[in-house]
C-alpha cells in the first residue's frame, strides 16, 4: 500500500548523487532562475514588454537599458524576461504533450504487443522519417501560427522518442516477477500499467524530457525565427532574433542578447539532463 | 627444475591503486622467482592481487590510478621497471606474453583472427604481411584450429576455440615467459582440460617459463612446479608444489585445502574459511589475515609478519613461524 | 547481402506511404481553398467552383489521397506551385542540389571536427583538452544554429569584413553556412565519439593489443577506432537528416537558394503544394540516407554482416 515509503530511498540517493555533480547544479540553478523570472516577470522586468519609447529607438546597452532597446524603443532586457514565460511554457507543454501521447502509445504497444505493437511502431517510424523541424513547420503551416499550435507542432515530433522509451521499459519489466504477482492478485491492465510499469520507466523519461524541453525551446524559437511562431508584440526570443536580423548591420545587440538567452537556457537544461542521466544510472558514467 | 637459469625475479615489488576512496595496496612487498622452463602458480581469491602482478610484469598497469611504488622486476637480468616504453614494447608479445581470462572479450571483434595473430608476428619478426599470415595459419594449426578458418572473425568461434586463438597469439613469437591469467576459468569444464593440456604441451615444446594465475588448486596440481599463495596483496606462502600439498603451513593455505571436498576422507562437511576478503581500501592492521585466522594470536593485529623460511625454499608470512 | 538491401528497400515503401499520408492529410485540412488561392481574389465564384471540380477537390478524402499517390508513383507528380505554376517536383529538383551540398558540407564539418576531438578527449580523459572540448561541445549543442549564423555574420562579415554574408556560389560563400549548419552536429558527434571511445578503450581486446607490444597510436587507430566508430556512424546518419531540416533555417539566414528557402517563401505565400512537396522530398532523402548507413554498418561490423549472409 505505502509505495511512497519504499520510493523515497532510491530518489533520495539520486538527489544525493545529483548534488555532488557541480555542472548539474549550475544547470539546475539556471533553470530555477529562469522559472523564477518567468513567474515574477512583472516585478523583475524594469519595463513592460510592450512599452514603446520612440525617442529611444535602437539604442545600445546603457544604464537605462542594460541590453539596449529595439526598433520600437522597447527595453530588450524586459522583453527577454517576459520571453522566458513563452519559451518555458512552450518547452514544458510541448514535452508534456509528447510524454502523454508517446508514453500512452508506447505502454499500449509494449504491453499488448503483436499487431497493435506493429501498427503503432510503424506509425512512429513514419514520424521519425520526417526531420523534426520539417514536421513542425508543416504542422504549423497547416494549423496556423500561435502559441498553442507551436506547442502541438513541436510536441508531435518528439512523440516517437517517448513511445520507444516506454515501450522498451515495458518489454523488460513485463516479464518480471512482480508483474506476474500483481496479475495473480487480479490487478487490471490499466492498474498494472499505471502503478507498476510507468514508475519503472520514469528514469529514462526524466532524462529524455529534460533534454526534450531544450529541444522544444530550440524548435519553437526556430519556427518563430522563420515567421511561423508567434506574432508581435509577443516577446518571444526567436521572434526577437528575427526582428534583430533586419538591423544586423548596425545594431548587433538586438540579435546577440535574445540568442544568448536561448543558449543559456538550453545550456542549463543540457547540464541538468546530463547530470540526471549520470545520477539516475551511475553505471553509464565514465 | 633448472634452478641455475633465472628467467624472472620479482624483488620487493609493491603496486598501489590510488583512488578517491583511498589507496589500495594491490601488491605488497612481493618476492618471487621463475627459472627457465619452470611454471609458477599464483593462487588466491579474486582481488588478492594476482592480475595486478601479471599486469605489473607486462608494465600494463593503468596509470593513474595504478602506481608501482617500489621494487624491481628483473627479466633475463634486466629490470623491466627501468625500461623505456619503446624497449618494453619490444618485450611484450615477444619475450613475455600474456593470456587473458575471458576469451569472449580478449579478441577484437572486427578483425579476422588470422590478422590478429599475424599482427604480433609482424611486430616482432622481420617478415612481411603475407609471410606473417602463413605463420599465423601454422600457429592456428598448432593450437588445433583448421588453418582454413584464418579469415573468420572471433564471433564465429566458440569460447574454447577463441582461447586457442589467444594462446596462438601469445605463443606466436615463441616467448621466454608466458603469463596465463586464469586461462580456463571462463570455459566449460571439459574444454578446460583440453586447453590446459594444450598449454602444457606447447610450453614443453617451446621450453617456455610460465606464470599460471588461478584460484583452482586442481590446476596447480596439474601444471605447476612452484606455487605462491596470495592474500590481500601479500604472498603469504611460497614453495614448491610438493611441499605445498604435503606440508602447507600458513593457516590461510590450510583453509584453502579445507575448502576442497575430498573423496578419500569421509568428511561430514567442508571447512570453508570464515569471514570475507577484507575491503581493499581498509586492510586490517598487522597480518591482513588475522581477523579470519583460526590460529590468531594477540600480536597478529599489531605486527606485520615477514617472510620466514620454514624449510629450504619454503617461505611463509606468518607470525606463528617467526622467531 | 543483396537480399538484405532488397528487404530494407521494401520496408521503406510503407514508411514512405505513411509520410505521404501525413503530408497529404495536413494539406487537406489546411484552411483555405486551393482553387481560390490559385485564381486569386479577382476570380468569380463560378470559376473557382469549376477549378475545384477540375482539380478533384470536391471528391472524398480517400479518393483524393489515392489519386495523389497514383500521380506520385506513376508520374512523379505531386501538383503544381500555386504561385509559379511550375510542377512541384521540378521546382524542388532545381533547388535540391544546393540543399544537399549544404547538408553534406555540414556533415563534413561535423565529422572532421567531431571525430578527432572525441578521440583525443577520450584518450586524454580528464585532461584540460578533454574538459575544454566537453564544455565547447555542450555549448555547441546548446547554441541555436540560426543565432550562431547571425552572430557569425556580425563578426566575420559586418565587423571584420572577411566573409560574405549571403549566397552560396563560391567556397568563400560556403564557409559560414557550412560552419553554422555543422556546429551542433559536430558537438553531438564529439560527445558520441568520446563516450564510445571511452567504452572501447576499457575493453579486454585493447589490453590484448597492448600486450602484443603494439604502439599506442596503432592501438587507438586500428583496434579501438574501428569498434568505436560503429555507433558513431548511426549518429552521423541521423545528423544528416537533422541537417536537411536545419537547412531551412540556415538557407533563410544566408539567403541560399535551396529547398529550405523555397519552403519558407512558399509558407509565406500560402503555396502549400511546395511546402508539402519539400517535406516529402526531404523525408525520402533522409530515409534513404539512413538505409545507406545501415548498409554501411554491415561492412564495418562483421557480426552484423554474417547475420545477413
Amino acid at each position: 500500500m505505502n509505495k511512497q515509503g519504499q520510493k523515497r530511498g532510491p530518489w533520495r540517493e539520486v538527489w544525493r548523487r545529483l548534488k555532488q555533480n557541480k555542472a548539474a547544479m549550475v544547470g539546475l540553478a539556471i533553470i530555477l532562475i529562469l522559472v523564477f523570472s518567468a513567474i515574477f516577470a512583472d516585478f523583475i522586468a524594469p519595463y513592460g514588454y510592450d512599452d514603446q519609447d520612440l525617442k529611444a529607438r535602437l539604442q545600445g546597452p546603457s544604464m537605462q537599458h542594460f541590453l539596449g532597446t529595439d526598433n520600437f524603443g522597447r527595453d530588450i532586457l524586459s522583453r527577454i524576461i517576459y520571453g522566458s514565460r513563452v519559451s518555458l511554457q512552450v518547452g514544458f507543454i510541448a514535452v508534456g504533450i509528447a510524454i502523454a501521447v508517446g508514453g500512452t502509445l508506447g505502454a499500449i504497444s509494449g504491453y499488448y504487443g503483436k499487431r497493435l505493437d506493429n501498427v503503432i511502431m510503424r506509425l512512429m517510424d513514419v514520424l521519425l522519417a520526417i526531420p523534426g523541424i520539417l514536421l513542425a513547420i508543416s504542422i504549423v503551416a497547416a494549423l496556423g501560427s500561435g502559441l498553442q499550435n507551436v506547442m502541438i507542432a513541436v510536441g508531435i515530433g518528439s512523440i516517437p522518442g517517448y513511445a520507444r522509451i516506454v515501450r522498451s521499459s515495458v518489454l523488460t519489466i513485463r516479464e518480471q516477477e512482480f508483474i506476474e504477482a500483481a496479475r495473480a492478485v487480479g490487478a487490471s491492465d490499466f492498474r498494472i500499467i499505471t502503478k507498476h510499469i510507468i514508475p519503472n520507466a520514469l528514469a529514462p523519461i526524466i532524462v529524455q524530457s529534460t533534454l526534450g524541453v531544450a529541444g522544444a525551446i530550440l524548435s519553437a524559437a526556430g519556427l518563430s525565427f522563420i515567421g511561423l511562431g508567434f506574432q508581435p508584440p509577443t516577446p518571444e526570443w526567436g521572434a526577437m532574433l528575427s526582428t534583430g536580423r533586419n538591423f544586423i548591420r548596425d545594431h548587433w545587440h538586438m540579435t546577440a542578447f535574445p540568442g544568448l538567452a536561448i543558449m543559456i537556457t538550453i545550456f542549463g537544461l543540457n547540464l541538468l539532463g546530463d547530470g540526471l542521466r549520470d545520477a539516475l544510472d551511475p553505471r553509464l558514467k565514465n | 627444475m633448472d634452478k641455475n637459469k633465472k628467467m624472472l625475479s620479482i624483488n620487493n615489488l609493491s603496486i598501489h591503486y590510488i583512488t578517491e576512496e583511498g589507496t589500495v595496496a594491490a601488491v605488497q612487498d612481493m618476492n618471487l622467482e621463475v627459472a627457465e622452463g619452470e611454471t609458477l602458480g599464483l593462487v588466491g581469491e579474486t582481488g588478492a592481487g594476482k592480475t595486478t602482478t601479471a599486469l605489473g610484469i607486462m608494465r600494463l598497469i593503468p596509470e593513474p590510478p595504478g602506481k608501482i611504488v617500489q621494487g624491481e622486476i628483473v627479466f633475463q637480468g634486466k629490470n623491466l621497471l627501468d625500461m623505456t616504453t619503446e624497449q618494453m614494447r619490444e618485450i611484450r608479445g615477444n619475450k613475455i606474453s600474456m593470456i587473458f581470462q575471458d576469451p569472449m572479450t580478449s579478441l577484437n571483434p572486427v578483425i579476422p583472427v588470422g590478422e590478429q595473430i599475424a599482427e604480433v608476428i609482424i611486430l616482432h619478426q622481420n617478415v612481411n604481411a603475407r609471410e606473417a599470415l602463413e605463420r599465423a595459419a601454422e600457429m592456428l594449426e598448432k593450437v588445433g584450429i583448421p588453418p582454413e578458418r584464418i579469415k573468420e572473425y572471433p564471433h564465429q568461434f566458440s569460447g574454447g576455440m577463441r582461447q586457442r586463438v589467444v594462446i596462438a597469439i601469445a605463443l606466436a613469437c615463441n616467448p621466454k615467459l608466458l603469463i596465463a591469467d586464469e586461462p580456463t576459468t571462463a570455459l566449460d569444464v571439459t574444454i578446460q582440460a583440453q586447453v590446459l593440456k594444450l598449454m602444457n604441451n606447447l610450453k614443453k615444446e617451446f621450453n617456455t617459463s610460465m606464470i599460471m594465475i588461478t584460484h583452482d588448486l586442481g590446476v596447480v596440481a596439474e601444471v605447476c612446479d612452484k606455487v605462491a599463495i596470495m592474500y590481500a596483496g601479500n604472498v603469504i606462502e611460497y614453495t614448491d608444489k610438493k611441499s605445498l600439498f604435503t606440508e602447507p603451513r600458513h593457516p590461510y593455505t590450510l583453509g584453502l585445502f579445507g575448502s576442497i571436498p575430498s573423496i578419500e576422507d569421509d568428511e561430514e562437511r567442508l571447512n570453508p574459511i570464515k569471514g570475507l576478503m577484507p575491503d581493499p581500501t581498509n586492510i586490517p592492521s598487522g597480518c591482513p589475515f588475522h581477523p579470519r585466522c583460526p590460529k590468531v594470536m594477540e600480536i597478529c593485529s599489531e605486527k606485520v609478519p615477514k617472510d620466514t623460511e620454514v624449510s629450504k625454499g619454503h617461505f611463509v608470512k606468518c607470525l606463528l613461524y617467526e622467531e | 547481402m543483396h537480399k538484405y538491401i532488397l528487404r530494407r528497400l521494401l520496408l521503406l515503401i510503407p514508411v514512405m506511404l505513411g509520410v505521404a499520408f501525413i503530408v497529404f492529410t495536413m494539406m487537406y485540412f489546411t484552411p483555405g481553398d486551393p482553387a481560390a488561392i490559385m485564381l486569386g481574389e479577382a476570380a468569380s465564384e463560378h470559376d473557382v467552383e469549376r477549378l475545384r471540380e477540375e482539380m478533384g477537390l470536391d471528391r472524398p478524402f480517400i479518393v483524393q489521397f489515392s489519386t495523389y499517390i497514383k500521380n506520385l508513383v506513376v508520374h512523379q507528380d505531386i501538383g503544381r506551385s500555386y504561385q509559379s505554376k511550375k510542377p512541384v517536383v521540378t521546382a524542388i529538383l532545381e533547388r535540391f542540389p544546393t540543399t544537399l551540398k549544404l547538408a553534406a558540407l555540414g556533415v563534413l564539418v561535423a565529422v572532421l571536427l567531431g571525430i578527432p576531438t572525441g578521440i583525443i578527449s577520450a584518450t586524454k580523459q580528464y585532461s584540460i583538452f578533454d574538459s575544454a572540448s566537453m564544455v565547447a561541445a555542450l555549448l555547441g549543442v546548446s547554441m541555436p544554429n540560426f543565432w550562431q549564423g547571425l552572430m557569425s555574420i556580425i563578426v566575420f562579415s559586418v565587423w571584420l569584413g572577411w566573409l560574405p554574408s549571403s549566397g552560396f556560389s563560391t567556397p568563400m560563400h560556403m564557409i559560414l553556412p557550412a560552419l553554422t549548419i555543422g556546429t551542433s552536429s559536430a558537438a553531438i558527434i564529439t560527445r558520441m565519439t568520446r563516450s564510445s571511445m571511452l567504452e572501447v578503450i576499457r575493453q579486454d581486446y585493447i589490453r590484448t593489443a597492448r600486450a602484443k607490444g603494439q604502439k599506442e597510436f596503432i592501438v587507438i587507430t586500428r583496434h579501438a577506432l574501428k569498434n568505436a566508430l560503429i555507433p558513431v556512424l548511426t549518429v552521423v546518419g541521423l545528423q544528416f537528416g537533422y541537417l536537411l531540416g536545419g537547412a531551412v533555417l540556415t538557407e533563410t539566414i544566408f539567403s541560399i537558394p535551396g529547398v529550405g528557402r523555397l519552403m519558407v517563401d512558399a509558407i509565406k505565400q500560402r503555396d502549400f503544394p511546395i511546402v508539402q512537396g519539400g517535406v516529402l522530398f526531404l523525408a525520402i532523402t533522409f530515409s534513404f540516407m539512413n538505409l545507406l548507413i545501415d548498409i554501411l554498418y554491415a561492412f564495418v561490423d562483421p557480426r552484423i554482416k554474417s547475420q545477413y549472409k
